[in-house]
C-alpha cells in the first residue's frame, strides 16, 4: 500500500527537480530584466542535442558530455542576448514574446533538419541503469543521480547568491534596479553572467532529460510550457520559489498521471490557475 | 489624424468612422476569386474564417491590449459546438453558427472575470493555462468529442434550404465571407464608438483610465465577451464548412498561429487581422507542402524580422510610407 506512494512521491520529485533545472534560469532573468524568454527550452534543448551528438558520434561517455552541454547552451544564448535580446529590454511583452518564439519556432526547424524528427536514442552507462532497493521499494538510479546532481546545483545556487559577492549583485539587481545602478553595479554585466548561467543550467537540464522523458525537436515547446507554469507557480526571481514551484507541479504530474491517467495533464494546468488566482505574483512572488 | 484631434471628441470619432476608398475596395477584390481562383474557393473560404478569428483577436490584442496564447479555446468551443448540433440531427446552419457564438460567448463571458484581473506575464500563463485545460479537457472526453480521431459525421443541411454545401467551396466562400463582413461591420462600429475609444485608453494606460472614471475591468471584460463570441462564430463556420472538428481547433497551435498572423499584418488596425491571415495562408499553402516543420522555420524568422524591422506589421509598414510621401 505505502509501497507505490512513496514510489509516486519519488519519481515525482525527480521529475521536479528536473523541471526545476530547467526552469530556475527563465526565473532569475525574468526575475531581473522582465524578460519573456520563450526560446529558453530551445537553449535547453541544444543541450540534450550536445551531449546525443558527443555520445553517439564521438563516443563520449555521458558524464564527460555534461560540461559540454552547459557551456554550449550558455554561449550560445549569451551571443543572442548580446546581439538580439538585449534591444528588447525596454520594449512591450508583446515583441519580447514575439520574438523569442520566433527563436524558438526556428530552432525546432532546425532540429528537426539536422536531426530528424524521430527521438534521439542514448545509451546510459550500466551503473545508472539499474536501481537501488530499500525496504521493499526500489528506486531507479537514474532519478537518484538526478535528484542528487539538483539538490547540488541548488544549494551551489543558494550559496552562491547568499554568501558571494556576484550573488550579492544579482539580489541587488533582482529588488531594485535602478538603485543597483545608482550604487555603481553594472547591472548588465550580471545580467548577461546569470543570463548565460541560467541557459547553461538549461542546457545541462536538457542533457539530463534526455534518459527520462527523450529528446525530438518538439522539446522546445512540450517543456516551455512545464516551465513557465513553473516560473509561474514559484514567483519570479526566487530560486527557492522555483524549487517549491517544481516540485509540487512535478509530483502533481506524475501522481495525477498515475492515480487518474483519463485526467492526462489536467491536473497541472489546474494547480496552476489556483495558485495563480489566489496569488497572481506566484507562491514566493513579491511583485 | 492630428488636425482632427483638435475638434471635439465626436467629431474625430465620426471622421474616423468615414469608409475609405481603400475599404472599399478591398471588400470588392474579396469578390475576385469567384472568377479569378474558381478552383481555389475552398482555400478562400478557410482565409475568410481565419481572418475572422484574427479580427477577433485583434480586438481584445490590438485595442484592448489583453495579450492572449490561448484565444483558440473560443473558436474550439464554436466549432465543436456546432459540429456537436449537427452531428445529433441539427444540421441547420445559421443557427449553428448562432448557437457555437452562444456557448463561445458565455465560456468568454465567465473567463472574462478571471482575465480581466491579470496583467503581463500572469495574463499570458493564465490564457495559456485556460487553453491548454480546454485541450485536456476535449481530449478526455473522447466519447463526445471523438478524442484525437476528431470528431466524424458532422452532415450540415442546406442554406435556407437551397444552397448546398458542394465540393468547389462556391458556397461555404459566400457563407464564409458574408459572416466575416457582417462581423467585421460589428467589430468597426465597436471600435470608432465612444466605448472602443475608451478600450484604446486602456490599452495605453491601465491606471489612468480608471482615474478618468472608465470602468476598465468592466470594459474589459465586455470586449473579451465580443471576441469570445467573434471567435466562436469563426469556429462554428469551420466545423460547418469542412464537416469534421480536430483537437487542433482548439490547441496552442492555432491560438500561436493567429497571433502570427495578426503581428504580421498589424495590431490595432481591423485590416491587419485579415490581411495578415491572406497572406499567412496563402504562403502556408503555397510553401509548406510536405514538411510543416520547415514552414515554422520561415515562420520564426518572419516573427524575428518583423519585431526588429516593422514593428507595427504591413500596415504600420504602409501606413509609415504614405504618412512620408504625403509629406514630402
Amino acid at each position: 500500500m505505502i509501497g507505490p506512494v512513496i514510489g509516486v512521491l519519488f519519481d515525482g520529485f525527480a521529475y521536479g527537480m528536473l523541471l526545476f533545472l530547467l526552469s530556475v534560469g527563465l526565473s532569475v532573468t525574468l526575475g531581473t530584466m522582465n524578460f519573456v524568454n520563450l526560446a529558453h527550452c530551445a537553449f535547453a534543448m541544444l543541450g540534450g542535442y550536445v551531449t546525443v551528438t558527443l555520445m553517439n558520434q564521438l563516443t563520449w561517455p555521458f558524464f564527460a558530455t555534461l560540461p559540454f552541454a552547459f557551456l554550449a547552451a550558455a554561449l550560445v544564448s549569451v551571443l543572442f542576448e548580446r546581439v538580439l535580446f538585449r534591444r528588447l529590454y525596454r520594449a512591450s511583452d508583446l515583441d519580447q514574446v514575439l520574438l523569442t518564439i520566433g527563436l524558438a519556432f526556428v530552432s525546432v526547424a532546425a532540429a528537426a533538419y539536422i536531426y530528424g524528427t524521430l527521438q534521439q536514442p542514448v545509451q546510459m552507462p550500466p551503473y545508472l541503469r539499474g536501481s537501488v532497493t530499500v525496504a521493499g521499494v526500489s528506486f531507479a538510479a537514474y532519478r537518484l543521480f538526478l535528484i542528487g546532481t539538483a539538490l547540488v546545483i541548488t544549494l551551489a545556487l543558494v550559496g552562491a547568491l547568499e554568501y558571494t559577492r556576484f550573488g550579492a549583485q544579482v539580489r541587488a539587481a533582482v529588488d531594485n534596479q535602478r538603485m543597483a545602478r545608482g550604487l555603481g553595479i553594472n547591472v548588465n554585466g550580471v545580467f548577461a553572467v546569470s543570463f548565460a548561467l541560467g541557459s547553461g543550467l538549461a542546457g545541462l537540464g536538457g542533457a539530463l532529460a534526455i534518459e527520462i522523458v527523450g529528446l525530438d525537436p518538439s522539446f522546445a515547446f512540450t517543456y516551455l510550457i512545464y516551465v513557465l507554469i513553473v516560473i509561474s507557480v514559484g514567483g519570479l526571481g526566487s530560486i527557492g520559489g522555483s524549487f517549491a514551484a517544481a516540485t509540487l507541479i512535478g509530483i502533481s504530474d506524475v501522481a495525477g498521471k498515475y492515480y487518474l491517467p483519463e485526467l492526462g495533464s489536467f491536473l497541472i494546468y489546474l494547480v496552476m490557475l489556483v495558485v495563480l488566482m489566489w496569488r497572481p505574483a506566484g507562491l514566493f512572488g513579491r511583485r | 489624424m492630428s488636425a482632427g484631434a483638435l475638434a471635439s471628441p465626436q467629431a474625430w470619432l465620426r471622421a474616423q468612422a468615414r469608409w475609405h476608398p481603400v475599404e472599399v475596395a478591398f471588400w470588392l477584390a474579396t469578390l475576385a476569386p469567384y472568377w479569378l481562383f474558381p478552383d481555389y474557393l475552398v482555400l478562400a473560404s478557410q482565409i475568410a474564417i481565419t481572418a475572422l478569428f484574427a479580427l477577433s483577436l485583434d480586438l481584445i490584442l490590438g485595442y484592448a491590449g489583453i495579450v492572449s496564447l490561448g484565444h483558440a479555446a473560443f473558436f474550439g468551443l464554436g466549432a465543436y459546438t456546432a459540429g456537436l448540433a449537427a452531428k445529433y440531427g441539427w444540421g441547420e446552419p445559421i443557427s449553428g453558427l448562432v448557437l457555437g457564438a452562444l456557448v463561445a460567448g458565455v465560456v468568454g463571458y465567465a473567463a472574462s472575470f478571471i482575465v480581466a484581473r491579470f496583467r503581463h506575464l500572469a495574463l499570458i500563463m493564465i490564457t495559456l493555462g485556460m487553453g491548454l485545460l480546454l485541450v485536456e479537457a476535449a481530449n478526455s472526453a473522447s466519447w463526445l468529442t471523438g478524442g484525437n480521431d476528431g470528431l466524424q459525421g458532422v452532415k450540415m443541411w442546406p442554406i435556407f434550404n437551397a444552397f448546398r454545401f458542394d465540393l468547389y467551396g462556391v458556397t461555404a466562400y459566400t457563407y464564409a465571407l458574408a459572416a466575416l463582413f457582417l462581423v467585421f461591420l460589428l467589430a468597426r462600429r465597436i471600435i470608432h464608438s465612444p466605448f472602443g475609444l475608451s478600450l484604446r485608453g486602456i490599452r495605453d494606460n491601465a491606471t489612468r483610465m480608471p482615474a478618468l472614471g472608465a470602468p476598465s475591468r468592466a470594459h474589459l471584460r465586455t470586449i473579451y465577451t465580443i471576441a469570445a463570441v467573434m471567435a466562436g462564430v469563426a469556429g462554428a463556420l469551420l466545423a460547418q464548412t469542412t464537416e469534421t472538428v480536430s483537437l487542433e481547433s482548439l490547441g496552442f497551435q492555432r491560438s500561436a498561429d493567429v497571433l502570427v498572423m495578426l503581428i504580421l499584418g498589424g495590431t490595432g488596425r481591423l485590416y491587419g487581422g485579415l490581411v495578415g491571415a491572406i497572406i499567412f495562408m496563402v504562403a502556408r499553402d503555397q510553401f509548406s507542402g510536405n514538411t510543416p516543420q520547415f514552414w515554422y522555420f520561415w515562420i520564426g524568422m518572419l516573427l524575428i524580422a518583423v519585431v526588429m524591422f516593422l514593428p507595427n506589421g504591413i500596415l504600420g509598414g504602409l501606413a509609415k510610407l504614405t504618412a512620408s510621401w504625403r509629406r514630402a
